[in-house]
């Protein structure tokens, strides 16, 4: 049985993710415990929220050194994945630099947040494995990746954006798959399924 | 394309959905979390619970029904009734919910809105406003529209947004419990005044009414009790029937 761990570093709503899990049957650990971590075969990196105290809260345990050399699948969603990038427009600090991204704030001429469910295009990939085109997943950010050679699939609004990311080992979802209804468990259970 | 989000409401009194719900296909139309399940399976967007408990003794079960209710469901939800403080709002977010809803406790003191948008980000912030159109004007009110206020909606909804609400859930009390439709007039307003994601709500009666509101009223969202409750306007067919006119739906 793999071991699967969701990175407890105090950034919001992680127990979705976890309950998420357990409807996949899988029991995940919280934890920000480094040899937990290191020891996982597969590793989430959620977060919801403000990305400042999110990264002090990371650097104070070690975090933001420890996540970027990881070796086995590592899924950043939303937050987790904004600080997997080079640069935050948030206060403008770098990121962990997994990702060669930048992160912007969405322009004053939409609604901000961006709130709902908004469709996505995918490249053929592991994550997306056995999922229709253009499915419906779950967005809530204020902030975007901008597109890049790491981007895995694109959604709209205002204009063109990241929906999700991969660099080896180590991928990343703006939307919330743990809140995206059956696609949501699909590319979950898919991310659990990848193999080295 | 960001879609139109189809939003049940449940009101939960001690524990329990209230309002005589009635659904053959379920065991128990009364516990929450079977009907949160029911409605997620038929393709509701968001589900929102008001916890209308009287007292403060009660409330504290709620948190553990919006833990059973993470568990289970797989889409968003918001959780409101009696929020009046931080800690209140992070025992509800830690328990599984997605957002809180502020109403009342935002009025009575809007440095809560700050608190909350910068202890869980403006995301997770929605303030609930209930207003009366009154000789033209439409006046905020409390205590689910008993208590009329000075505010006036179009200030209080630019206020909110300031201060750091990131969601407005607009309810009118004119059109509440008519099924005479939404109030898109207001809703448009409210759209060209403030830019954070407008969520109607009050007067659903029929498909065109939701229709109506997304494409006269302008609004984000569309929220809905009692037409979904008492079987008047099944999910399958009203995201069908919106999408056959050109509104951005999730299918």
């Amino acid at each position: 049985m793999s071991k699967v761990v969701i990175i407890d570093y105090g950034a919001g709503n992680i127990q979705s993710v976890q309950f998420a899990l357990e409807r996949l049957g899988v029991q995940a650990k919280l934890t920000h415990n480094t040899e937990d971590i290191l020891s996982a075969d597969k590793v989430i990196f959620p977060g919801v929220g403000h990305a400042t105290p999110a990264l002090k809260s990371l650097q104070e345990k070690g975090l933001d050194k420890l996540i970027p050399i990881l070796k086995q699948p590592v899924l950043g969603i939303c937050l987790g994945m904004q600080l997997m990038c080079s640069f935050l427009e948030e206060n403008n600090q770098n990121g962990l630099d997994i990702f060669s991204t930048t992160v912007k704030k969405f322009s004053e001429e939409e609604k901000v947040p961006h709130i709902g469910w908004n469709d996505i295009k995918f490249k053929d990939g592991e994550l997306f494995r056995g999922i229709e085109e253009n499915p419906y997943v779950y967005f809530v950010h204020s902030y975007y990746a901008e597109l890049g050679v790491e981007t895995i699939a694109t959604t709209g609004y205002g204009q063109q954006f990241s929906a999700a990311l991969q660099k080896n080992n180590f991928y990343g979802c703006q939307f919330h798959p743990e809140k995206s209804g059956v696609i949501g468990e699909q590319i979950l259970k898919n991310f659990l399924t990848i193999t080295q | 394309m960001l879609t139109k989000r189809i939003i049940p409401c449940l009101d939960i009194k001690d524990g329990r959905t209230v309002k005589g719900i009635k659904f053959k296909n379920l065991i128990d139309a009364g516990d929450p979390v079977e009907l949160a399940s029911y409605y997620s399976a038929q393709g509701a967007d968001e589900l929102v619970f008001l916890d209308i408990s009287a007292t403060a003794e009660k409330r504290k079960t709620f948190a553990s029904l919006v833990n059973e209710i993470a568990q289970k469901i797989n889409i968003p939800f918001t959780v409101g009734g009696g929020i009046t403080s931080v800690e209140e709002a992070r025992r509800l977010l830690l328990a599984g919910a997605d957002k809180v809803s502020i109403n009342s406790a935002a009025v009575r003191n809007p440095a809560l809105i700050t608190e909350l948008s910068k202890a869980f980000g403006s995301q997770c912030v929605v303030v609930a406003i209930d207003a009366k159109q009154i000789e033209g004007e439409w006046i905020v009110h409390l205590v689910g529209g008993k208590e009329p206020t000075s505010l006036r909606l179009f200030d209080w909804a630019k206020q909110v947004v300031k201060l750091g609400a990131g969601e407005i859930l607009f309810t009118s009390m004119n059109n509440d419990g008519t099924k005479q439709g939404f109030a898109n007039e207001a809703l448009q307003k409210l759209s060209t005044r403030v830019n954070v994601p407008i969520i109607a709500s009050g007067g659903a009666g029929s498909i065109q009414h939701f229709a109506d509101t997304f494409l006269l009223g302008g609004a984000d969202a569309a929220l809905a009790a009692s037409v979904f409750h008492f079987n008047e306007i099944t999910l399958p067919n009203l995201k069908q029937k919106l999408q056959s006119q050109a509104i951005a739906i999730r299918l």
